[in-house]
């Protein structure tokens, strides 16, 4: 296998938008995706009955193979770029709705007491110390959802025209039995999902100075 | 709907080497294949890591890699290896089979690790002082409470698999990713094939992570009898917590 640096060297352009489209395909479902789980993840807090339904369905969406996720969805949508934006916030919706869900029950309920005995509202508790302290657990789902959906977003250029981002690559790469292209679309798409994991890492750190210089191990399977 | 109807209708759906029987067993076929292939390799490993405490480093750093990697990538870049070793097979079967196999070592690995992590250290030094041999500890008391941790890795992996291996069709593996491909290229004409396949996948897919799903319900509550009757999904995540734990 012969990686052609000239063909790169000419093709920067190109490349940087593939990369730039790659950041859209994902960035979009992913804010949608955590807004989403947010509400379904304060409800499922207020009303622990609900939380088993929304487990079932968002495990049962998790669960539809990408491709055929993509599939069921050209008929409705076209070509169009919704439909890769609708499979790809749904499979945030799992992984994001449990973990803030256990960011908020990891707060003490002491500190929710206290927050009380202060004399905070409903919304001020929720706003300034709830989330707050669920902001880890809230990291680590987004950590994981984002790396899941940069390797998912490949899958959109299967069947879509234009839009592929990375995935484009490597659709063009094989067409036109082209190395580089594939393995730079490869290549990029990994080295996009560990800089935006690092990204977050900083950015928790940010969020949560009181934590200080506790280490952020990686998330487990 | 008119559309999937009049392909689902058509008895040429169903037959011969095309028919969707024989593309459910391509696909079934394929992931047990990679599946047993993976955990040959994996199952061994991740346990090893887990029992002994060393090499936990690399089944953590293997299970983000593992995440990070995407399998469609995996399968065009495996294919000038595998074209090299069969024409025939090297073109469609082989490169999927090596992708899906890459795919699900991760998570059978880094589950049957972080299973027996999770046991209880007093329970196993207890074992020990009974006068159990590391073998026995093993068999007897780790694998037993961490088998519903061991069966979420393994439902991770045939996830991935079956994902991977409509992918497949891509490189003309068969399967049932051969419909939507198929259907795709077909244009207008091709819908029902291209909605039927996707529908025929969604349930494939659902159909064996829930009956794995049972089995790991019916592991949890050999575990841990204290749980009680199960309460619907709420026991089964289908993908561990990530807490940010190492």
């Amino acid at each position: 296998m012969v990686i052609d640096w000239g063909w790169i060297a000419g093709h920067l352009d190109d490349i940087v938008a593939a990369l730039w489209q790659h950041i859209v395909l994902v960035g979009i479902p992913l804010a949608t995706g955590f807004a989403i789980s947010l509400g379904l993840g304060i409800w499922a807090v207020r009303r622990p009955r609900v939380y088993g339904p929304i487990t079932a369905v968002t495990g049962v969406l998790y669960t539809i193979p990408s491709l055929a996720a993509f599939a069921l969805l050209v008929p409705v949508f076209g070509f169009s770029m919704l439909v890769a934006f609708i499979p790809l916030t749904t499979y945030t919706l799992l992984i994001l709705f449990r973990n803030i869900v256990a960011g908020f029950q990891s707060v003490p309920s002491e500190v929710l007491e206290a927050a009380d005995a202060m004399g905070y509202r409903q919304r001020d508790r929720l706003l300034r110390v709830e989330i707050p302290l669920a902001v880890p657990l809230m990291m680590a789902g987004l950590r994981l959802a984002a790396v899941t959906l940069i390797g998912l977003a490949t899958v959109v250029s299967i069947l879509g025209s234009g839009y592929g981002g990375l995935g484009q690559l490597i659709t063009d790469g094989l067409q036109t039995f082209f190395p580089t292209k594939y393995v730079l679309g490869g290549v990029l798409s990994v080295a996009l999902a560990v800089v935006v994991d690092l990204l977050f890492v900083r950015t928790e750190r940010r969020l949560t100075p009181w934590a200080g210089a506790r280490a952020t191990g990686a998330v487990p399977a | 709907m008119n559309e999937v109807a009049r392909w689902l209708a058509d008895p040429a759906t169903w037959q011969g080497g095309t028919g969707i029987p024989v593309r459910v067993l391509e696909h079934l076929a394929i992931v047990a294949a990679s599946i047993a292939a993976a955990t040959l390799v994996a199952l061994p490993v991740g346990l090893w890591i887990g029992h002994t405490g060393r090499g936990a480093t690399l089944a953590v750093n293997l299970a983000n890699v593992g995440r990070a990697v995407p399998s469609y990538a995996v399968i065009v870049i495996v294919l000038p290896f595998s074209l090299s070793f069969s024409r025939e097979l090297g073109l469609n079967v082989i490169p999927t089979f090596l992708a899906m196999v890459l795919l699900a070592i991760p998570p059978i690995l880094v589950g049957a690790y972080a299973g027996l992590r999770e046991v209880d250290r007093d329970l196993v030094e207890s074992a020990r002082g009974m006068g159990l041999r590391e073998r026995q500890v093993l068999t007897g008391v780790e694998i037993p409470l961490a088998a519903p941790v061991i069966v979420g890795g393994f439902r991770t992996a045939v996830l991935n698999v079956i994902a991977t291996a409509t992918i497949g069709a891509v490189l003309g593996f068969g399967g049932l990713g051969r419909y939507i491909l198929d259907g795709r290229l077909r244009g207008i004409g091709g819908t029902g094939e291209l909605i039927g396949g996707a529908v025929l996948v969604a349930l494939l897919a659902v159909g064996v992570d829930l009956v794995l799903a049972v089995v790991q319900r019916w592991l949890s509550r050999r575990a841990d009898p204290s749980l009680g009757p199960a309460r619907g999904y709420r026991d089964l995540p289908a993908i561990p917590l990530a807490d940010g734990a190492p």
